[in-house]
């Protein structure tokens, strides 16, 4: 949008270049302050590099995920034995592996590229299952408020007080075994191949979802409660709109942007939530790759062959960093009020 | 005060209650038994060895038995026996009766051992584990954030909320083998798994002797554990300091002629730490729950490796155990730091 101001109209015949301003878009001036935020850029820039990673896993991945070479395991490529000097008496050197053989002799850079698949799905889907039951649980509560907020919000305090690793684990347990092997045609049956045809992924993002819509919810609450009673929800209860257009036309667009910016802020730890049910062996089915069962793989050799615990590692860190840093920026762009708070 | 913490407790009960039921249906509903086996038993000695723990009684039944066991307080004259079926963790004796409370009943999947016995033996590890990294979490995180907000904008700033971004970016899964690997492997200077004390413990959960053997094991589980939250810690420190130094409070105690050191430590420290204060109690319900991964990379005997273990052998009384006792810790650290709060804002009254 732009606004042009001739502000020296009178003096045009001197020569003068009418002196324009830009006004710019609340969006607009948000994007410009991020860009400028060099941290946000470059954690931006590396999720699209992992984005289009896990895309084309296909293209850069040089061998299968699953492929087996036994009599290649654990193999190191020469230049392992300068970084890792530890292993350098026994290794068996093999230019095969970009970063090393596992201990089945499944590519390592391989599998990290197909890793970044998990991942990234679930950094896209955690936080959207958290939102989408959060908000409307929250905003049914906060809209409605006495007794049934009142309820509502005394049943999120409960699931608060679940220690929320223990349970996630039971919760896996359950998932697993029940939809392992059911009946045909049942809905636990379809459920079951489902996830297996995403690699166990079905679950995991179930459970995450479970787990992680309270404080979600919470917040919105909050959030609901600070605008309702404001003049121009007042007006739309006049003109005789419903409750459900109020929650979602009215109130919903002008709370939603603290919202994301908390669930983008969570992103690191559902990604790190996946990894860690992966790496006791409740995640991704194997031969899925997923860096936290890789790293679980890799910490039994870590003092011989630390290579392949290390590499999966530092993927892992590195997409967690590039998210704080995105996550992080966009608060101070979107709300500056909000800095340093989380 | 005194009505608040009533009313808690009491709805500390009913979440109790609550927590309880669930994880005991749904711990029900998963396939499977805890005398399944590879190598199958014989018919006859499951239905027995059911029997003999009323597992085949309805569900509803088993769960009446358990809180009966559990949560009532029981009063006997004799002095109690050291059976494995009356194991309670807390009993005592007033006059000549003995009264004793919370018999969390027998691993089924090791027979000889109660899920008392795993408390008092692998849960004091956890909790030295939990307590060493919210220590580590503290220590550094608060000089950290006061430093970063004293100096803000300068290079020590920067440099510290760097350091708080990696912190919060480094779960423990990829902290915990990078160090064993660095400190543990290549360098020597520690043991890369294991833990420095065992049973029996000082007053239940204190180890023996507080020297380097001991401390040399927990060094990098408590760091790798206690990082993440430190980071937390240091943010949040510095954001709630540099807004209670614009404080007119401070101007004016500035104004009075009152030296810096003094400002900061009488006037400004006190009232920043509120919003640090509100986070303890998340924060301890992370770390306590996040010594069991920390215990199973470092290979430490807590209570992580138990749990796992209890929970793909349907170990059902570990599993209802283990939830329920870290249930009891979460709601009762979010009490005592509701009532801490209330101490350190006086504006702040729960009646």
């Amino acid at each position: 949008m732009t606004v042009e101001l001739n502000l020296n109209s009178g003096r045009a015949d001197a020569g003068g270049t009418p002196l324009t301003l830009k006004r710019e878009s609340l969006w607009q001036d948000a994007l410009r302050r991020l860009l400028r935020n060099r941290a946000a850029v470059i954690g931006g820039v590396i999720i699209l590099i992992l984005a289009l990673t896990a895309i084309f896993a296909d293209v850069i991945a040089i061998a299968p995920y699953d492929r087996q070479t036994l009599s290649d395991q654990n193999q190191v490529p020469a230049y392992l034995g300068v970084i890792f000097p530890s292993m350098k008496p026994y290794m068996k050197v093999s230019d095969k592996y970009p970063l090393g053989a596992d201990y089945v002799g499944r590519d390592l850079f391989s599998r990290i590229v197909y890793g970044t698949r998990i991942s990234l799905t679930i950094a896209l889907i955690g936080p959207l299952i958290s939102l989408f039951i959060g908000v409307i649980y929250g905003s049914i509560s906060g809209y409605f408020g006495g007794r049934v907020d009142n309820l509502m919000m005394r049943i999120v305090d409960v699931l608060y007080a679940f220690p929320g690793l223990l349970f996630i684990i039971l919760l896996m347990a359950f998932f697993r075994s029940t939809f392992a092997k059911p009946e045909p045609g049942t809905l636990a049956f379809f459920l079951g191949k489902l996830d297996s045809s995403l690699g166990g992924m079905l679950f995991i993002i179930i459970g995450i979802g479970l787990t992680g819509w309270e404080t979600q919810a919470r917040l919105t609450r909050g959030q609901v409660l600070s605008v309702r009673e404001k003049e121009f929800i007042e007006a739309a209860h006049t003109i005789g709109a419903s409750d459900l257009r109020i929650m979602f036309r009215h109130i919903l667009p002008n709370i939603i942007g603290p919202l994301v910016i908390v669930e983008t802020l969570a992103i690191p730890g559902y990604i790190s939530l996946e990894a860690f049910l992966s790496f006791i062996g409740l995640g991704i089915n194997p031969p899925t790759p997923s860096w936290g069962a890789m790293i679980a793989d890799g910490a039994n050799a870590i003092r011989t062959y630390p290579n392949q615990a290390i590499f999966p590692a530092l993927a892992l860190a590195i997409t967690m960093f590039a998210f704080n840093f995105l996550g992080d920026g966009l608060r101070d762009a979107l709300e500056p009020r909000l800095r340093g708070t989380q | 005060m005194g009505h608040y913490i009533a009313r808690r407790l009491i709805y500390l009960l009913v979440v109790l209650l609550v927590v309880s039921a669930i994880t005991f249906f749904l711990m029900h509903a998963v396939p499977g038994g805890p005398f399944d086996q590879e190598k199958a038993l014989p018919e006859e000695t499951i239905a027995n060895l059911e029997s003999y723990y009323h597992l085949d009684e309805p569900l509803l039944l088993q769960y009446g038995r358990y809180l009966y066991d559990v949560a009532l307080p029981h009063f006997t004259i004799q002095a109690p026996g050291n059976t494995r079926q009356e194991d309670f963790l807390i009993q005592f004796k007033v006059g000549n009766v003995w009264i004793q409370w919370m018999n969390f009943g027998p691993s089924y999947a090791s027979r000889s051992r109660t899920v008392n016995d795993l408390f008092r033996q692998q849960l004091p590890v956890s909790m030295q584990l939990g307590v060493m990294a919210l220590s580590v979490a503290l220590l550094v995180g608060m000089p950290l954030g006061i430093l970063a907000a004293l100096k803000q904008n300068t290079i020590l700033d920067y440099l510290g909320m760097s350091l708080a971004i990696f912190g919060v970016s480094v779960p423990v899964i990829v902290l915990g083998p990078l160090m064993i690997w660095i400190f543990g492997v290549t360098l020597k200077w520690l043991p890369p798994s294991g833990w420095g004390a065992t049973p029996p413990y000082l007053w239940g959960i204190l180890p023996q002797k507080l020297n380097w053997d001991y401390f040399k094991y927990a060094v990098m589980p408590a760091f790798a554990l206690g990082l993440g939250s430190s980071a937390i810690i240091a943010r949040l420190t510095r954001a709630s300091l540099l807004q209670v130094i614009r404080e007119d409070y401070i101007r004016t105690a500035r104004a009075k002629g009152l030296q810096e050191p003094l400002v900061i430590s009488r006037h400004a420290l006190k009232n920043s730490l509120i919003p640090v204060v509100t986070v303890l109690g998340p924060l301890f319900a992370a770390l306590i729950t996040g010594t069991f991964v920390t215990e199973l990379i470092f290979g430490i005997p807590g209570m992580g490796k138990y749990f796992v273990i209890s929970i793909t052998n349907r170990d059902y009384s570990v599993i209802m155990g283990t939830i329920l006792l870290y249930a009891i810790f979460l709601v009762l650290s979010n009490l005592v730091v509701d009532i801490v709060y209330a101490y350190l804002d006086p504006r702040i009254r729960y009646d």
